[in-house]
């Protein structure tokens, strides 16, 4: 038989397309013809190789990227586990507050290491002390086999365990190419380890921080997960220009564990303080509402909720759409980003709110993290 | 909580490449490297080479089930850097007296042979792959690295169908086969 005809074989194998009778067929050849056994035994090693040079690959851009940024001493990019080098607004005492728009869920400590350590259940490690010599390769070998085969079982179905989180906000998609999701950066700040996002469905997927800036409070993160199923082009555009004063606005987000819809208006042209990187708006937005969209009636995305003012119900903080732009242009500096694009196809101006509703929020997601 | 079971939770993101846990470990270890590197006559160049080898080494202990975190990331890390630029230092023949201290290392001689020998195949596996060209380097790693689906590879590749683009696929992994053990060989 070619070579690649048993390639082709292996790999039908490993992914569990084969049928029961070819299955059958193979295991026995397997069993009876030992130079063919040998030769699926070289393939899958081969494959095994091949994949784990692409994740050291991958390691080895992620930890260049790291180093640049670390040269350039520019924006923070990624999460918050070390001390986080970054510009932070002149004004801290805003920070403060917005800090506490990211709800704090407890987490006890326990149950993070015990999600942690849930990967560790796959592998069974018994007898392995009295095995003799030759027999550890073979078993190593069979535990590859293993770990391919449920590595392809889970690109297919298996739904991950959700994660454990310490709090909870909003984000919204943005390039639905590149998976990128635009959020606070305060809310980053909350988490140490793992984030990931959930859609309106439920569904759970792993994100990571690409773009930080404390300074316009925005951050993207980008759906790293095999399980996550592209979208059509988000309905919504994002404003290039101002809003106006009194413009009516609708916001979406996860104050609960479901989406949220609320409605208010823009008060006043600049923020907090007279910060002219923010709207004031008059609605209600919650804990949990961080990160949440701000959209007019034409379905047009104006700004970003990210504080509200203590003790003055009503009085929101949103940062103005403005600065997404501003990150974009950022992030097409940066080689591992610079495809970014804004994939929008504006259809809300005609629609309805309840329907423009609808077609928003599956690009509103939760974001959640520990 | 304590440090070393935050470490192991670092170790677990480690483990899935998230990248807050692998700029947290750079944070937390690269200065000291940097510093032990630049003081036994090496550049930061070199400093940064012998961190990536570092972080290879840590990273696939992070897959190995057998593998049990008993000292800081930090300890280990810096240890394993510092065998690293050890070795390099002697191949270079520019010895010059320098105490070798495993005692962070748990791994002994044999192990550290062995992981070696695993990072000279992962490197010569990386060179086939770039030697092998275009289209077959893309294809290859969008169906083995990014897991992309056939139908997806055969529109962005343009190829006519999901099976043309498979018959190309499996033709370009037979290629990188043969370089990978020519390589061996030579």
């Amino acid at each position: 038989m070619e070579e690649i005809q048993i390639a082709e074989m292996v790999e039908r194998y490993l992914s569990g397309e084969m049928g029961d009778n070819e299955l059958m067929s193979f295991e026995h050849k397997r069993k009876t013809d030992s130079i063919f056994n040998k030769a699926v035994i070289d393939h899958i090693y081969f494959i095994q190789h091949l994949e784990d040079t692409g994740k050291i690959m991958a390691l080895k851009s992620k930890l260049k990227q790291i180093e640049s940024n670390d040269l350039k001493n520019e924006i923070s990019t990624f999460g918050s586990t070390s001390k986080v080098i970054s510009i932070w607004r002149k004004n801290r005492k805003t920070i403060a507050v917005a800090a506490s728009i990211a709800i704090v869920v407890s987490a006890a400590c326990a149950s993070i290491i015990s999600f942690f350590s849930n990967g560790k259940n796959t592998h069974l490690k018994p007898l392995v002390e009295k095995m003799k010599e030759q027999d550890v390769k073979y078993k190593k070998l069979e535990s590859q086999i293993g770990k391919l085969k449920s590595e392809s079982i889970q690109n297919n179905t298996t739904p991950s365990p959700k994660m454990e989180s310490k709090f909870r906000a909003t984000g919204f998609l943005i390039d639905v190419n590149n998976n990128y999701i635009v959020t606070n950066a305060h809310v980053i700040s909350e988490a140490s380890n793992q984030l990931a996002v959930e859609n309106n469905k439920g569904e759970e997927f792993f994100a990571e921080p690409v773009y930080i800036n404390h300074e316009t409070d925005l951050a993207v993160l980008k759906i790293q997960d095999k399980n996550f199923k592209k979208l059509p082009p988000v309905p919504y555009s994002i404003k290039k220009n101002e809003a106006d004063l009194g413009e009516t606005v609708f916001i979406l987000g996860y104050p609960k564990e479901e989406i949220v819809y609320g409605e208010g208006y823009v008060s006043a042209k600049n923020g907090f303080q007279m910060d002219p990187l923010f709207y004031q708006l008059n609605t209600m937005a919650k804990e949990g509402n961080s990160g949440s969209p701000v959209i007019n009636k034409n379905g047009e995305l104006i700004g970003v909720i990210s504080q509200k003012r203590d003790g003055e119900e009503g009085v929101v903080f949103a940062i103005k759409s403005s600065s997404i732009f501003d990150a974009i242009d950022e992030m097409k500096k940066i080689e591992d980003l610079k495809n970014i694009q804004l994939t929008s196809q504006q259809s809300l101006r005609k629609s309805d709110r309840i329907n423009q509703v609808k077609k928003v929020q599956e690009y509103i997601f939760m974001i959640k993290g520990n | 909580m304590d440090y070393l079971k935050h470490d192991i939770m670092l170790l677990r993101g480690l483990s899935r490449q998230d990248s807050s846990s692998i700029n947290a470990i750079y944070k937390d270890v690269y200065p000291s490297v940097l510093n032990m590197v630049t003081g036994f006559s090496g550049s930061a160049e070199d400093a940064s080479d012998v961190f990536q080898e570092g972080m290879i080494i840590l990273y696939e202990k992070s897959l190995d089930p057998d593998f049990e975190l008993k000292s800081l990331i930090k300890t280990y890390l810096y240890a394993v850097c510092k065998r690293i630029w050890l070795k390099k230092w002697q191949r270079d023949k520019k010895t010059e007296e320098w105490v070798d201290d495993n005692s962070q290392l748990a791994d002994n001689e044999e192990e550290w042979e062995r992981m070696m020998q695993r990072q000279e195949e992962l490197t010569r596996m990386e060179s086939a792959l770039k030697s092998l060209g275009e289209p077959c380097k893309s294809l290859i790693e969008a169906y083995y690295f990014k897991k992309m689906p056939m139908m997806e590879i055969a529109s962005a590749f343009k190829y006519t169908n999901a099976d043309n683009a498979k018959t190309q696929k499996y033709k370009c992994l037979m290629r990188l086969k043969k370089l990978f053990f020519q390589d061996k060989k030579g």
